[in-house]
């Protein structure tokens, strides 16, 4: 009754967001409510300046590789669908334990894997798969930014690679990348849940 | 037909007198008090009373709404849960985990979690969302932003919003704007006087007094709260003041608390007479547009006017003035360039009450003055930074950025608009530093030794 109802029914294919992200309906009027405030222009979907436009992600050193997990290679947009499926792949909501698990079902969308490749593409900027020495130099650079040498930087990333590289070819693979985090528990201190 | 004369008068009379009354009270509370720089804490109060009775307004209206009463404690923690913990202690939970014994330091690729988490959550979440539910969220925007975004919500919300705006439009932008014509006339007259004045210090002091008083009235005429903190820092004589800029009113709120000798272009128009008068009773640095292009003439102008040790401190803003409105590369290396002490200074508007900056190329300066003046208050911080001078082996480049960082790490900046990669560049420079330090200070603090004792 009321305004929820009638703001629900101005989100498309609301039902079935509702359904892939298990939000509840004040959950999604939440996120929309923010999708909204950010899209300043009232276009419907957001472009990369609009999320430079938050404060705090300009100070996140790796804040621009954040807004681009957001939109998919060749794309300028994001649409509000797209917006909630990637928050909550990002870090939403842990592993729900408590879903039945039925056999063939897909893989929910916030599964460790799932998280884990996400985290994985933050390194792998040209999405070929593996994280090269170039591209983990590059993330630690914006990471560390001026506060380290060029020399510790460089020894920061062969340590990383002769670690997790387990098939000697100078660089991460997925797998790699997600047995070298094997014990690291992300689900837990790492998710982001709604209040209430 | 000469009844309705006698009638007529009489109304005129009476719509006389009660403008006189109106104007007296204007002048006796407003005016006056903003000359003596008394605060009769009307503004105070009034932004108090405001925000109590938004937020009233604001949860009443959308609890009444509810099939269900919502558990009010969410109000005060927002709408996702936040660990408030520090760097070192989020990231050293996450490696807890880790089989390497890393309680020395070291990177892990599981260190971006913790940023990337970071990211997404203030994507999702800023100050204003925090407060409220989404639909109170509603409601709130509706009370207290300006631009007409009418959503209709319910019937209650609807009448409130309507006697908002006509508080806003009918009862506060007519005081405003009387308070602004008295400021602005103010200023004319009261500098054009003092001009006729020998050079003395009783001319200073009065061509300051003017000045100030004129900035004064017309923030009360935004109904403006300004919080300055480090006043001992504020820019001497001989010094070069320099802000970040989000609207035209930081003049205002920045001249509140200080003079300083305005830089920019000449104009026409009102704006022209008022310029003329000011550089009557004090120098101001006011230059014909043909002088603009040349560099070198700017720069010299500006130092002479800094070495000259009585003169007031020139106030600059580097991303480029609202008065002059010429490029922004003009200024931006030109005024670290000159030398001379700098004092930065960090002005951050409070956003509950809505956008203060000003997007020049949406609107143009008077439709943005008639927002602002149609808003209901504007709050703000201001801090004064320690000065700073050009350091040996800096050039002019790295020690504006180096000042901007001090200010956008005090204050925040806040919302620029992107045009131009430029804008762009700098503010990732400025704030991630912070970040970066400490992060980094996890990371190389305790591998110094490991990296001199070479690749094990």
């Amino acid at each position: 009754m009321g305004s929820t109802s009638s703001t629900l029914l101005k989100i498309p294919n609301v039902e079935v967001l509702m359904q892939e992200t298990g939000f509840s309906p004040a959950h999604i009027i939440r996120l929309h409510d923010r999708f909204k405030a950010l899209d300043k222009e009232g276009r419907g979907h957001l472009c990369p300046q609009d999320f430079g436009a938050i404060k705090e992600l300009a100070m996140n050193p790796i804040g621009d590789r954040i807004i681009g997990a957001f939109f998919s290679p060749g794309k300028e947009t994001v649409d509000f669908h797209t917006f909630v499926k990637i928050l909550i792949l990002a870090h939403f909501r842990p592993v729900d334990k408590n879903r039945p698990k039925e056999p063939n079902s897909p893989e929910p969308i916030n599964s460790r894997s799932n998280k884990l490749k996400f985290a994985f593409q933050l390194y792998d900027q040209d999405q070929d798969g593996k994280i090269s020495r170039d591209e983990l130099l590059k993330v630690l650079q914006a990471m560390l930014g001026m506060q380290v040498t060029e020399e510790q930087l460089e020894s920061i990333a062969d340590r990383t690679i002769q670690e997790a590289d387990l098939d000697r070819d100078d660089a991460i693979s997925f797998e790699e990348f997600r047995k070298s985090l094997e014990k690291v528990n992300i689900d837990h201190k790492m998710s982001i849940r709604f209040l209430r | 037909c000469h009844r309705l004369l006698p009638k007529m008068e009489g109304a005129w009379e009476i719509a006389f007198v009660l403008f006189q009354v109106w104007l007296s009270i204007v002048v006796g509370l407003i005016v006056l008090p903003a000359m003596f720089g008394v605060s009769l804490g009307f503004t105070d109060i009034y932004i108090k009373v405001l925000v109590k009775t938004l937020e009233w307004a604001t949860l009443r209206i959308q609890r009444g709404q509810k099939e269900q009463p919502t558990l009010p404690s969410q109000s005060a923690n927002g709408i996702i849960e936040k660990d408030d913990g520090s760097m070192e202690e989020e990231i050293g939970e996450l490696r807890r985990s880790h089989p390497k014994n890393l309680a020395g330091g070291d990177f892990t690729m599981c260190d971006a979690f913790y940023f990337c988490k970071k990211g997404i959550e203030n994507i999702v979440e800023d100050q204003v969302t925090q407060r409220f539910t989404s639909e109170e969220l509603a409601s709130w925007n509706l009370l207290t932003r300006t631009n007409n975004n009418f959503r209709y919500i319910s019937v209650r919300l609807t009448i409130i919003w309507g006697l908002g705006v006509f508080i806003r439009y009918c009862i506060l932008l007519p005081l405003r704007i009387t308070l602004a014509v008295i400021g602005l006339s103010w200023l004319v007259i009261g500098t054009t006087l003092v001009g006729l004045l020998p050079s003395s210090n009783a001319k200073n002091w009065l061509s300051d007094l003017v000045h100030i008083t004129c900035y004064r009235i017309c923030a009360r005429g935004l109904s403006a709260t300004i919080r300055y903190h480090n006043k001992e820092n504020r820019p001497k004589k001989g010094g070069i003041c320099v802000a970040n800029h989000t609207s035209p009113i930081d003049i205002v709120i920045l001249a509140n608390d200080g003079c300083y000798a305005m830089v920019g272009q000449v104009h026409g128009g009102l704006m022209g007479v008022i310029q003329r008068s000011m550089v009557r009773s004090c120098p101001h640095v006011w230059f014909e547009r043909s002088e603009m292009k040349d560099r070198h003439a700017v720069a010299k102008r500006l130092k002479d006017h800094i070495a000259d040790k009585t003169k007031l401190p020139i106030l600059i803003f580097p991303e480029g003035t609202c008065i002059n409105n010429t490029s922004v590369m003009m200024f931006k290396k030109g005024s670290f360039e000159i030398g001379g002490t700098i004092y930065p200074v960090a002005i951050k508007y409070d956003p509950q009450f809505g956008d203060a900056f000003w997007n020049s190329a949406k609107n143009n300066m008077v439709s943005y003055l008639l927002r602002m003046m149609t808003s209901w208050a504007i709050v703000c911080n201001m801090w004064y930074l320690p000065p700073m001078t050009r350091q040996d082996g800096e050039d002019a480049v790295q020690f504006a950025n180096r000042v901007k960082s001090a200010i956008a790490h005090q204050g925040g900046l806040v919302d620029l608009s992107w045009d131009g990669g430029l804008k762009r560049e700098k503010v990732k420079e400025s704030f991630k530093e912070e970040q970066q330090k400490m992060y980094s200070s996890m990371i190389v603090g305790l591998d110094c030794h490991e990296a001199s004792e070479g690749p094990v």
